[in-house]
């Protein structure tokens, strides 16, 4: 009786290891980042456009604006082509078929981002350059790279929502006279819009987190890029770059930096947690 | 009247088609031209020879031992505290507030970026515990990375038992622990082990919170304390700072290969023992 | 003289949560025969039976007030180890459930809880018990394949012997041949009835008839409530209250 009693409460102190994990991680990157928000001044920090660690001046709006830019172009390519995809494996092809390509895709999400960022380093950014000018490493191309990366999420949660429809949905718009295409784009996808808007959540938490693919084809300009062939700076990547050498307030603000992203990310997994609560009932 | 519902129909469809046609391609596309490009340099001397030349010649021996070692202490730490949670949460509660408050930190812990991991790891196992640059600052950083999948997948896997495999178990004068022990684990184990593979993929695979923890010496590591290069990070330095294409098709290539070859293993678990219903 | 009860229950009540399926039971069952708890569906047949052996407590919200005493031990009682109570109480559900195991291993899963280790001993239980379920000669050349691959009425012999292995003193049969051919059902009424000489039986029958054919007393249970007991040729012939009477005449079910 006393081994049972020992046994459940290990397994309860094992169980906690999750929530502790992410308080130390709260606590650590806030002590380190914290101090120096305060420091500068919350305003000049985050509203600041001028980002000169070596003359102490630390402004990271550039760097918001380059992910809010970068996270937008990505989820312009990725939400209408992931969803489409999801209808093609969900309606338009055959179940065959579709067991065929859902594991291909799975594949591709396992992909490490570096492969993909490689990709757009050789192929994308020379075209772009070539084509529309500027430097190449450029928004244009992040968004594009981003935008592919996200598609396994978006397709598989989206087919997924697809899927879990009760069939009488489709099969009612049917017997009523609608066809096919008018099923799943008034009945269907009306229907599963909690699951695709999760999944689009979840998407731009991931396009929001990403730093090696976009530090190799951003560019990294750590300033205010003004078109989308501008190179650019992410929050993630101002941190990916700079990390390797920075020291003293430098680091600490590449920290604060974190602590931003971090609250950012927590905003978006909270509001996906309540989007999917509210789309269950 | 306009355009028929039937042409409607057909354009949208027909859109659709293409959509999902390019992107398909496009996202294999990806994948052939590493390979392409890379594939013809993998000899087993690539394999088996370390780094020279900062990477402009030789193989990427150091980086597949870094690699493996680190891969190991994140799957080593990882899938107990994985499996313990899961083991709990399905097996010695119900849900209630304690359950909740620790699905929540499970899921918010899916989400965090990895370069705050790597932020993490560097201040806390680097620095604050004084693990230095090494195979085991890496492997615990990314050890509490893939804790979420691992719990995810365990929890499912648990779940999928048959209840009546419980209740028989209990009738038969078995307690909690022995009806876990000897009746669950063993019938979700498969699930469990499709869980750590995909953990085991994403160890391979991560680069930025693994930059920040193990260093990037490509020097053959000699103990846990050494820091290292994985295939991830040796692929991301060699083409970010230009040192060597051909490398980084190869070892690109040897990338992708192994992430294959990790998913078809899970794949083939998942198939034959988890959905054979 | 009156031979002390097996089993006696005292104005036993149980709740699922603020549901009361049990109300207010007080029943003696006396050792070595076979009762039958007879009623329609919904009557807390399978309740009382999963309250004998506490297996109704894996259930959250379950409570209970009132008493079960077998031979003098009150079963609720905090200090009573639960795996014992399940040792001494068997179980077989309505469903075969024979164990994702071989057939050895699944009759010998019980006493290996118990700590039995040494093979000759396992393999002799193992044998009596499948002796005792009428099922050793059909499987004795297989014993170490899959128990799944048996039939319907095999595994439910199986799940038996299963229980028979942990050599307990009061055996609960709940609606044990459901789902089986009359062939199955009729070697399964044979056994029970050779059983009652060492064991005390509590059935759930999967009808009237089968309770005529091998009860010895009945209760019969609607709505959660014990409306009357005695023996079987009683019940059976003399019901003494209407409900039983047309419930045994088949006015419903």
């Amino acid at each position: 009786m006393t081994k049972e009693r020992i046994l459940e409460k290990s397994f309860l102190l094992i169980a906690f290891s999750s929530i502790s994990i992410l308080a130390l991680i709260a606590f650590f990157i806030f002590q380190q980042g914290i101090p120096l928000m305060w420091k500068v001044g919350l305003e000049s920090f985050l509203l600041g456009d001028r980002w000169f660690p070596s003359k102490e001046s630390f402004g990271i709006f550039p760097m918001i604006v380059g992910s809010f830019w970068v996270t937008l172009g990505s989820l312009i390519v990725g939400v209408p082509l992931g969803v489409a995809c999801a209808v093609f494996l969900c309606e338009l092809t055959g179940p065959a078929i579709a067991m065929v390509l859902r594991p291909m895709i799975q594949l591709l999400a396992a992909i490490p981002s570096v492969i993909y960022g490689f990709w757009g380093l050789i192929v994308l950014v020379p075209l772009i350059r070539d084509s529309l000018g500027g430097p190449g490493l450029s928004i244009l191309a992040g968004s594009l790279v981003l935008g592919i990366m996200i598609l396994p999420t978006i397709i598989s949660i989206s087919e997924d929502s697809l899927r879990a429809l009760p069939r009488i949905y489709k099969e009612g718009a049917l017997s009523l006279g609608a066809t096919h295409w008018q099923t799943i784009w008034r009945v269907l996808l009306p229907a599963a819009r909690s699951g695709i808007v999760a999944s689009v959540i979840l998407g731009m938490g991931r396009a929001i987190g990403e730093t090696m693919a976009m530090i190799m084809i951003l560019g990294n300009a750590a300033q205010m890029p003004h078109s989308i062939l501008s190179s650019a700076r992410t929050l993630t990547t101002n941190i990916g770059i700079e990390m390797g050498y920075a020291s003293g307030d430098h680091r600490q603000a590449l920290f604060a930096t974190g602590v931003v992203l971090f609250f950012i990310i927590m905003g978006l997994n909270s509001l996906a947690l309540f989007i999917s609560r509210k789309g269950r009932a | 009247m306009g355009i028929s519902r039937h042409h409607t129909q057909a354009l949208a469809k027909g859109v659709i088609w293409v959509a999902a046609f390019s992107t398909l391609a496009v996202m294999f596309w990806i994948l052939y031209q590493v390979l392409r490009e890379g594939l013809p340099l993998l000899h087993l001397e690539f394999f088996l020879q370390a780094p020279r030349q900062m990477g402009r010649a030789g193989g990427i021996f150091s980086t597949i031992i870094g690699t493996i070692s680190l891969t190991i202490v994140a799957i080593v730490i990882a899938t107990p505290l994985g499996v313990g949670t899961a083991i709990f949460l399905r097996e010695y509660t119900r849900e209630s507030r304690v359950s909740r408050v620790i699905r929540f930190g499970t899921d918010c812990l899916a989400g965090v970026p990895s370069i705050i991991f790597g932020l993490f790891g560097f201040v806390f196992f680097v620095i604050f515990l004084g693990l230095g640059w090494s195979i085991l600052s890496g492997g615990l950083t990314v050890a509490t990375m893939i804790l979420p999948t691992i719990i995810c997948t365990a929890e499912e896997a648990i779940k999928a038992v048959p209840y009546t495999y419980r209740e028989v178990s209990f009738a038969l004068g078995g307690t909690r622990w022995q009806t876990i022990r000897k009746m669950v684990l063993p019938n979700a184990l498969p699930g469990i082990l499709t869980g750590v593979l995909l953990g085991v993929g994403r160890s391979v695979g991560e680069t930025a919170a693994v930059i920040l923890t193990a260093g990037s010496s490509f020097i053959t590591p000699d103990s846990l304390f050494s820091p290292i290069r994985t295939m991830a990070v040796h692929f991301y330095i060699l083409a970010r700072e230009g040192i060597s294409m051909e490398m980084a098709y190869a070892t690109g290539a040897a990338l992708i290969l192994l992430i294959l070859a990790i998913n078809t293993v899970a794949n083939w678990l998942m198939y034959r023992y988890v959905h054979k219903g | 003289m009156e031979k002390q009860a097996k089993i006696a229950i005292q104005h036993f009540h149980f709740y699922y949560g603020s549901f009361m399926a049990l109300k207010d039971l007080s029943l003696s069952i006396q050792s070595n025969q076979i009762f039958a708890i007879l009623g329609p569906a919904r009557g807390g047949k399978t309740t009382l039976l999963k309250s004998m052996n506490r297996l109704a407590d894996l259930i959250f919200g379950t409570s209970h007030t009132g008493q079960i005493f077998i031979d003098r031990l009150e079963i609720y009682d905090p200090r009573v180890p639960l795996p014992e109570l399940r040792r001494r109480v068997g179980m077989v559900f309505d469903l075969p459930t024979a164990l994702p195991l071989s057939i050895f291993e699944n009759v010998a899963y019980g006493p290996r809880f118990k700590g039995l280790r040494e093979k000759t001993r396992l393999e002799e239980i193992v044998e009596k018990s499948l002796q005792a379920a009428v099922l050793w000669d059909e499987v004795k050349d297989r014993l170490h394949s899959s128990a799944l691959r048996l039939s319907g009425g095999q595994q439910q012999r199986l799940c038996i012997a299963r229980m028979l292995a942990l050599e307990p003193e009061i055996i609960m049969l709940d609606e044990p041949c459901s789902g089986l051919d009359p062939i199955s059902t009729a070697s399964i009424e044979k056994s029970l009835v050779s059983l009652k000489e060492k064991y005390t039986i509590l059935l759930v029958p999967h009808n009237i008839q089968q309770a005529s054919r091998v009860a010895d007393r009945v209760g019969f249970f609607l709505g959660g409530e014990m409306i009357e007991e005695g023996s079987a040729d009683q019940i059976f012939t003399r019901p003494q209250n209407k409900k039983t009477e047309d419930y045994i005449s088949g006015r419903f079910g």
